[in-house]
């Protein structure tokens, strides 16, 4: 997987390649707007994590004059600037996901592998299947080896959102974001009670978990076993 | 002292006249002079007008009269002679020349020898040709034992047999009235000509101040003073509009400055501590020993302090920019009875699992524009608050109606909050006794203040018997 990180702090920049690059990714690196458009249009690159704020090309610009030509790699915004205004801007522009500074490192490889991922689940698929648990899109039914699972519809939601990203850490951030559309982090623990909650219905009754906690980072849905790793 | 006095006399007389004219080429530039001069000439021209039109008409309508009289004089006279021939002219003539009939009309009837033979003039006027016509002459007339020569105009004509005749008429008081008409409507005109000029320059004069009243304050506001104000005339025309448009816009500056700045104290006041305690922690990890876990711990914690820090600075950053008022509009027509909804399905296990009941009561179609994000943020808030402080019970949120205000309302029992702490528990950093053992910013009701005060609405505390009720309260859109 390669990835293309554009990023005028150089600090900043050192962090993401040396992180990236241990979690197993070969980065390219590039200081400015135009050496990124340069790069995003002449490499071939899996996802582009790009700031929002650089200098003699603006990062939704340079996302802009990417997507006019064609160029539809994943990209990943990151911005110091976080109200919702700005990341709609952001995700009109042609991102992808938005990720406000300052922000963990597990949150922002967790949702590159979304996004990386985003491709791999068709919009055509009605069912989703992880070991023996099948989620049907259609029906909207929950069935763990053919027994039938009540689930509340955003149970439903939250459970097809870690399906979607099966195998793969999704952050509680993430879960707000996407399964909630709230754009902040209540104080209290909600998402954990939930996440606990529907744990209680599709692995309780079951030898083998599926959902599974990942501390200091979030949650994964995945078969059990030494095989699932990232 | 004596050669400063000395030299004053001649700086002033230097300056004076240079001051003048600096003033003049000032006033010459300004948009204000332009416009009074422009006023001024279109002054000059009516009145002109006016003035020419006054004259034509007075004037000419005594020249007419004069005419007229003539005709109709002359007109009877050659009826009488048709009539009477000769002899009866003469008689008529010699009936009207007798006395002073006040109406100024001259005759004469002359033989062929040119003598007399009846009439108020003496003798054929020299000067004036004999045959017949038209006819301007002078006469003497006798004004009170005084003879003046006075202007006339008549016409003559030629009597078959060799007879003349004159009619005329003394237009000495046509000619004075003329007169007296040109110099009334001179003075009349040279009156208005000073008073148009002094209009004009008061006009300039005043709309000059007033501009120069703007210069003023915006200098002054430049120069620092930012509570300055441009005076207003309470006459609310276009300049008292223009003066309050920008009061308002130096009023929103100096708001946004102050929040600035008060968020500024805050940052300072209130960081400072847990940036002290994440230092002293790198600190004493340094200290300890290089392969331990201890150190591992120590860096976590850090980050743990940092992340809390970083979360303050961003909802402090996000207050400042909602009471400032820079965040640009979110807004949306929202049922507030989905916001509430949305907010009670997220927190209602937690809730649960914490040992409280939360339930939700809505009136349907309560709809108010705003920002679902922000709404639900102090919506979120609240609940927080109250489950980390109400212990247990009912936590209820409501939405309702009343008065065109649309209301929502999170209740629980706990101890509430005493009457004295319901103001300041809004402000920043602001944290009541029972809570210092909590974890918690201080910032979590001022958020919420500062989303009400976003949807132009409010946020009250109130007793709920027991328990603490918050009440928010927004314009209600209408349906």
């Amino acid at each position: 997987m390669k990835l293309l990180v554009v990023e005028d702090d150089r600090e900043t920049a050192l962090y993401l390649v040396k992180g990236l690059g241990e979690s197993g990714y070969t980065v390219d690196q590039a200081g400015d707007g135009r050496e990124g458009l340069f790069l995003a249009t002449s490499g071939s690159y899996d996802a582009i994590v790009l700031d929002r704020m650089l200098p003699s090309m603006d990062g939704l610009a340079m996302l802009g004059a990417l997507r006019a030509a064609g160029i539809s790699t994943p990209a990943l915004i990151l911005s110091a600037l976080g109200s919702v205004d700005d990341r709609v801007k952001g995700l009109r522009a042609g991102g992808d996901d938005y990720l406000v500074k300052p922000f963990a490192f597990s949150e922002l490889l967790a949702r590159l592998e979304a996004l990386l991922r985003r491709g791999a689940v068709t919009a055509a698929t009605t069912k989703l299947r992880v070991g023996d648990l099948e989620l049907d899109l259609l029906t909207r039914t929950v069935k763990r080896r053919d027994k039938p699972i009540e689930v509340l519809p955003r149970e439903f939601r939250l459970l097809e959102y870690l399906m979607r990203n099966a195998g793969h850490v999704v952050t509680r951030t993430m879960l707000l974001e996407h399964v909630w559309d709230y754009h902040f982090d209540p104080q209290t623990n909600v998402i954990d009670v939930h996440v606990s909650r529907l744990r209680q219905k599709i692995d309780k009754s079951f030898d083998s978990p599926l959902l599974h906690t990942v501390r200091g980072a979030g949650y994964c849905l995945r078969v059990s076993g030494p095989s699932a790793s990232r | 002292m004596i050669a400063e006095k000395l030299l004053l006399p001649a700086r002033g007389s230097w300056t004076a006249p240079r001051r003048f004219f600096g003033n003049a080429q000032r006033l010459l530039r300004t948009h204000a002079f332009r416009l009074a001069a422009l006023y001024f000439l279109v002054f000059v021209v009516s009145v002109l007008g006016v003035l020419l039109f006054v004259y034509w008409t007075s004037a000419d309508f005594v020249e007419r009269q004069t005419e007229a009289t003539l005709d109709a004089e002359i007109t009877g006279l050659a009826e009488q002679y048709a009539q009477r021939g000769l002899s009866g002219l003469i008689q008529i003539v010699a009936a009207r020349s007798a006395g002073d009939r006040g109406d100024g009309m001259l005759y004469l009837v002359t033989d062929p020898g040119g003598r007399p033979l009846a009439g108020n003039i003496a003798a054929w006027p020299a000067g004036v040709p004999t045959h017949a016509g038209r006819l301007s002459f002078t006469t003497a007339a006798r004004v009170k034992e005084r003879v003046e020569t006075h202007p006339a105009q008549g016409a003559s004509f030629i009597i078959p047999g060799g007879y003349r005749m004159l009619v005329g008429r003394d237009v000495s008081d046509a000619t004075a009235f003329r007169n007296r008409v040109k110099t009334t409507l001179l003075w009349a005109g040279l009156v208005a000509l000073g008073v148009g000029l002094m209009g004009g320059t008061a006009m300039s004069r005043n709309l000059l101040r007033r501009v120069e009243q703007v210069n003023r304050t915006s200098e002054r506001v430049m120069a620092g003073n930012l509570s300055d104000r441009v005076p207003l005339d309470g006459t609310s025309d276009e300049f008292d509009q223009l003066a309050a448009n920008l009061n308002r816009m130096l009023d929103q500056i100096e708001r946004l400055m102050t929040a600035m700045r008060e968020v500024t104290d805050d940052v300072a006041h209130d960081l400072k501590t847990p940036l002290s305690r994440l230092r002293v922690r790198l600190e004493l990890a340094l200290l300890g020993p290089a392969d331990g876990s201890g150190q591992t711990e120590a860096i976590r914690s850090a980050i743990d302090e940092a992340d809390r820090l970083l979360a303050t600075f961003n909802a402090l950053l996000s207050i400042a920019e909602l009471e400032s008022g820079m965040r640009r509009d979110e807004s949306e027509v929202l049922d507030l009875a989905e916001v509430a909804r949305s907010a009670a399905e997220l927190y209602e296990p937690v809730a649960e699992e914490k040992g409280f009941v939360l339930s939700l009561a809505t009136e349907p179609g309560v709809r108010i524009r705003g920002s679902r994000h922000l709404l639900s943020q102090a919506l979120a808030n609240l609940l927080d608050n109250a489950l980390k402080y109400a212990g247990g019970g009912e936590i209820q949120i409501r939405v309702l109606r009343g008065d065109g205000r649309a209301a929502l309302e999170v209740t629980d029992r706990g101890h509430g909050i005493p009457e004295a702490d319901r103001k300041t528990v809004f402000d920043r950093f602001v944290r009541l006794e029972r809570s210092r053992s909590t974890p918690g910013n201080g910032l979590g009701l001022s958020l919420v203040r500062a989303v009400a005060r976003r949807h132009r609405g409010t946020v009250e505390l109130a007793d709920n018997r027991p328990g603490l009720r918050v009440r928010l309260e927004f314009p209600e859109l209408g349906t």
